[in-house]
C-alpha cells in the first residue's frame, strides 16, 4: 500500500505540510542509522534506524523493555549509544549531554516533567537560558533582564494560542497537571529548536488537558518541527501522528502510517504477532 | 456514622461559586511572600517583649541585641543558601571556630599581621565549604551525613590546634575592627552588623537578579528537572557551598571581634541557631523555597526571644524552649503553606 494523501484523520489538518507529501525530495531533519545500547548483557537497542522529516509528527510506540526510553535518551543526548550514528539536516553529529543535543537544535520534554514548581512561567520557559541584562550588569553580575524574559514568554505563550495561562508570573505549581505540561511542551518551541522529543506528554492528563497538549504538539509541526512523540495512548497516537515507529525487543519492528495500518495492527506489530513487508512500511 | 445530607455542599455549583474562607486567603498570601510570616512574628515579639520586659526598647537594648546577632546572622546566610539546595550544613558553625582560630593565633601567635591573617582564615573557610561540596557533588554523599562527618572533623582539628585553649587577641588588632562600634545618639552598631548586613544585601541580590540564583533554586526545587532542563547541577550545588563557606569567613571575622579572640567550643551552638534561623525564616528545608530575607528576621527573632526572656528576667533554660518551639511553629507553618491550592 502506498501512502494515501487523504484519509478521515488528514482531513482536519488542512494544508500543514509545504512540501510534498511523499517527501522524496524532502531531506531528514534527524536521521538516526543503526543505534545500538548495550546494559552489560541485557540489548537495549540492537541497530535501530529513525528518520524524522520537518514538519511531521513521528510516533514512537513499543511495549515496556522495548527500547522506547533508550532510544528516546540517545536522541536526546542524556545517553550515548555503543554505535550508529545521528545526523541533524544531514549533518553528523555526536550529543554527549542533553545540553548539547538543545544547542544542536533537539529539545525534549521528559515524563518526568522537567519544570521546577516554585518558579514562575517565565523563569520556566527560560531555565538554564536566562536572558541577561546587556552591557556590565549582564555580563559581569550576570544580572537577568526579567523583563525582556516576561514579554517573550508571554508573547510566546499567545502565539501558541493558549490562553488558559493567563498570568506568566504564576508559579508553576499552581497550574494544574495539564497546564504544566503544556509550558513544558511550549519551551520546546520556543528557542528555534528544530526537533521536539516529547515522552509520554498526556500520561495522567483528563481528557480536555490531552486534547490541549496535543493541539500544541500538532501547533509545533504546523510550525515546521520535527516532532517525536512517544506514548502508550493508541488512539492519542493514530490521532495525531503522521508515521508510527514501533519498537519490538529493542530493535524496529516496522514505520506504519495510520492511514494504512489500524490500532490493532499496531498493537499486533508491537508484540509480534503480525510483521510489515518492507513495500507496506511508511519510511518516506 | 453516616453523613447527612445537608452537611454536605449542596451542588457542585455551590461548591464552585464558594467564596475563599478567610484561612485560605491567609495561606495564599503567605505562600506568595515567604517573609511575611516571620515578619509579622518577628513585630509581634517585639511588641508583646516591649510590654513585659523592663527596658527591651530602649535604643542600647536594641543595638545590644543586634550586635549579640551578628554571628549567628552571618552563619545563617550561608545555611540559606544551603537549604534552599535542599541540603543542609551542620559543620558551619564549627568551620567557622576553626577559621577565626586559624585567623587569631596566625595574628597573635604567630605575628602574621592582621590582614593576612585574615584572607588565610578567608581561604580556610572556603576550603571548607569546597570541601563539604565536593564530597556532596563528586562523592556523591547526602550533605547531612557529609556535614555530620567534616563537622566532628573540623572540631578535632579545631581542638587539636587550639590545644583546648581560648585564643584572645591583643587590643588595638585588626581582627577586632569588626567589634568597634559607630555610635548615633545612643544607637550603636559594630562594623561586624554592617558586615553581616552587605553579605545578605549581596547574597539577596544574586539570589534574585543572577541566573545562578534562578538556578540555585531550581536545583533545590527539583534537581532532576532542573538537570534535564539544561542546568548543571552539580556546578550549582558545589558552588553554594562555596558561598557558604564566604558566609564562615565572614562569620569567624565578626566573632573575632565580638569575643575578642577565638575559642574552641563555641560551635555548636552556632550550627544549631544558624538552622534555626533559616527554619524560622520561612525557607523550607526541602529546598527550592525561600528568602534570605526571611533569615535575617529569623535571626532576629531568635535574639528577640533570648534577649526578651533574659531582660524579663527569665531562667536561661526556657530561651532555649521559647527557640525550640518556634523551629516546631516555623516548620508547621511552611508545611501549611505549602498545601496551598491554586
Amino acid at each position: 500500500m502506498s501512502t494515501p494523501t487523504s484519509g478521515t484523520t488528514a482531513a482536519e489538518r488542512p494544508a500543514r505540510r509545504p512540501t510534498s507529501e511523499h517527501g522524496t525530495d524532502e531531506k531528514p531533519v534527524l536521521e538516526a542509522k543503526g543505534l545500538v545500547k548495550l546494559f552489560g548483557r541485557v540489548v537495549g537497542l540492537r541497530g535501530v534506524d529513525l528518520r524524522l522529516f520537518p514538519g511531521e509528527v513521528l510516533a514512537v510506540i513499543g511495549d515496556n523493555g522495548a527500547g522506547k526510553s533508550t532510544l528516546i535518551k540517545c536522541l536526546s543526548g542524556a545517553m550515548a549509544p555503543d554505535q550508529g550514528s545521528i545526523a541533524i539536516d544531514g549533518k553528523p553529529v555526536k550529543l554527549r549531554s542533553t545540553q548539547e543535543a538543545r544547542e544542536a537544535g533537539i529539545e525534549t520534554v521528559y515524563q518526568t516533567l522537567a519544570v521546577a514548581p516554585a518558579l514562575d512561567i517565565a523563569s520556566n520557559l527560560y531555565l538554564a537560558r536566562e536572558i541577561r541584562r546587556k552591557g556590565f550588569a549582564g555580563s559581569v553580575l550576570r544580572m537577568l533582564d526579567t523583563k525582556a524574559m516576561r514579554e517573550h514568554a508571554s508573547r510566546h505563550i499567545k502565539e501558541l494560542g493558549i490562553s488558559t495561562l493567563q498570568n506568566i508570573n504564576q508559579s508553576v505549581e499552581t497550574l494544574s497537571g495539564g497546564q504544566r505540561q503544556v509550558v513544558a511542551v511550549a519551551r520546546t518551541g520556543a528557542f528555534g529548536s528544530k526537533i521536539a522529543i516529547l515522552d509520554e506528554p498526556t500520561a495522567a492528563l483528563g481528557v480536555r488537558e490531552t486534547a490541549q497538549v496535543l493541539r500544541l504538539v500538532r501547533d509545533l509541526r504546523d510550525r515546521g518541527l520535527g516532532v517525536i512523540l512517544i506514548s502508550h495512548n493508541m488512539p492519542n497516537v493514530f490521532e495525531t501522528a503522521d508515521r508510527v515507529h514501533i519498537q519490538r525487543l529493542g530493535g524496529c519492528a516496522g514505520v506504519i502510517s495510520p492511514q494504512t495500518h489500524s490500532m490493532q495492527d499496531a498493537v499486533a506489530i508491537m508484540t509480534g504477532a503480525m510483521t510489515v513487508p518492507e513495500s507496506e512500511q511508511s519510511l518516506r | 456514622m453516616t453523613q447527612t445530607a445537608s452537611d454536605a455542599p449542596a451542588s457542585a455549583e455551590d461548591l464552585l461559586s464558594r467564596k475563599h474562607g478567610p484561612a485560605e486567603r491567609i495561606q495564599h498570601v503567605l505562600h506568595r511572600n515567604p517573609a511575611l510570616s516571620p515578619l509579622i512574628v518577628l513585630i509581634l515579639a517585639i511588641i508583646v517583649f516591649g510590654i513585659i520586659s523592663q527596658g527591651f526598647l530602649r535604643p542600647q537594648a536594641l543595638s545590644l541585641l543586634v550586635q549579640q546577632m551578628a554571628v549567628v546572622g552571618a552563619l545563617a546566610v550561608g545555611q540559606t543558601v544551603i537549604i534552599l539546595t535542599a541540603g543542609i550544613d551542620l559543620s558551619i558553625g564549627m568551620a567557622m571556630v576553626l577559621a577565626s582560630l586559624v585567623m587569631v593565633k596566625l595574628n597573635h601567635d604567630h605575628g602574621v599581621p592582621g590582614v593576612i591573617a585574615l584572607l588565610i582564615g578567608v581561604v580556610v573557610a572556603v576550603a571548607t565549604g569546597a570541601f563539604n561540596g565536593f564530597l556532596v557533588t563528586r562523592i556523591h554523599l547526602p550533605p547531612f551525613i557529609v556535614t555530620l562527618g567534616t563537622f566532628s572533623i573540623f572540631t578535632a582539628i579545631s581542638l587539636l590546634y587550639a590545644q583546648g585553649q581560648t585564643v584572645a587577641l591583643d587590643p588595638g588588632a585588626f581582627l577586632l575592627w569588626t567589634g568597634r562600634t559607630i555610635s548615633v545618639g545612643s544607637v550603636s552598631i559594630t562594623w561586624g552588623v554592617i558586615l553581616m548586613l552587605i553579605l545578605y544585601a549581596v547574597v539577596a541580590f544574586a539570589l534574585r537578579n543572577t541566573a545562578w540564583g534562578r538556578h540555585l533554586y531550581a536545583t533545590g526545587d527539583d534537581r532532576d528537572a532542573a538537570e534535564l532542563a539544561g542546568i548543571q547541577t552539580s556546578r550549582v550545588l558545589l558552588s553554594a557551598y562555596v558561598v557558604a563557606g564566604l558566609a564562615v569567613a565572614a562569620a569567624a571575622w565578626i566573632v573575632c571581634g565580638r569575643v575578642g579572640g577565638a575559642d574552641p567550643n563555641a560551635g555548636l551552638n552556632y550550627n544549631l541557631l544558624s538552622i534555626t534561623a533559616v527554619v524560622i525564616g520561612g525557607t523550607s528545608l526541602f529546598g527550592g523555597r525561600g528568602l534570605v530575607v526571611g533569615t535575617l528576621i529569623g535571626a532576629l527573632i531568635v535574639q528577640v526571644f533570648n534577649s526578651g526572656l533574659a531582660l524579663a528576667g527569665v531562667d536561661p533554660n526556657y530561651q532555649v524552649l521559647a527557640t525550640g518551639i518556634l523551629v516546631i511553629l516555623a516548620v508547621s507553618v511552611d508545611q501549611w503553606i505549602r498545601r496551598v491550592k491554586a
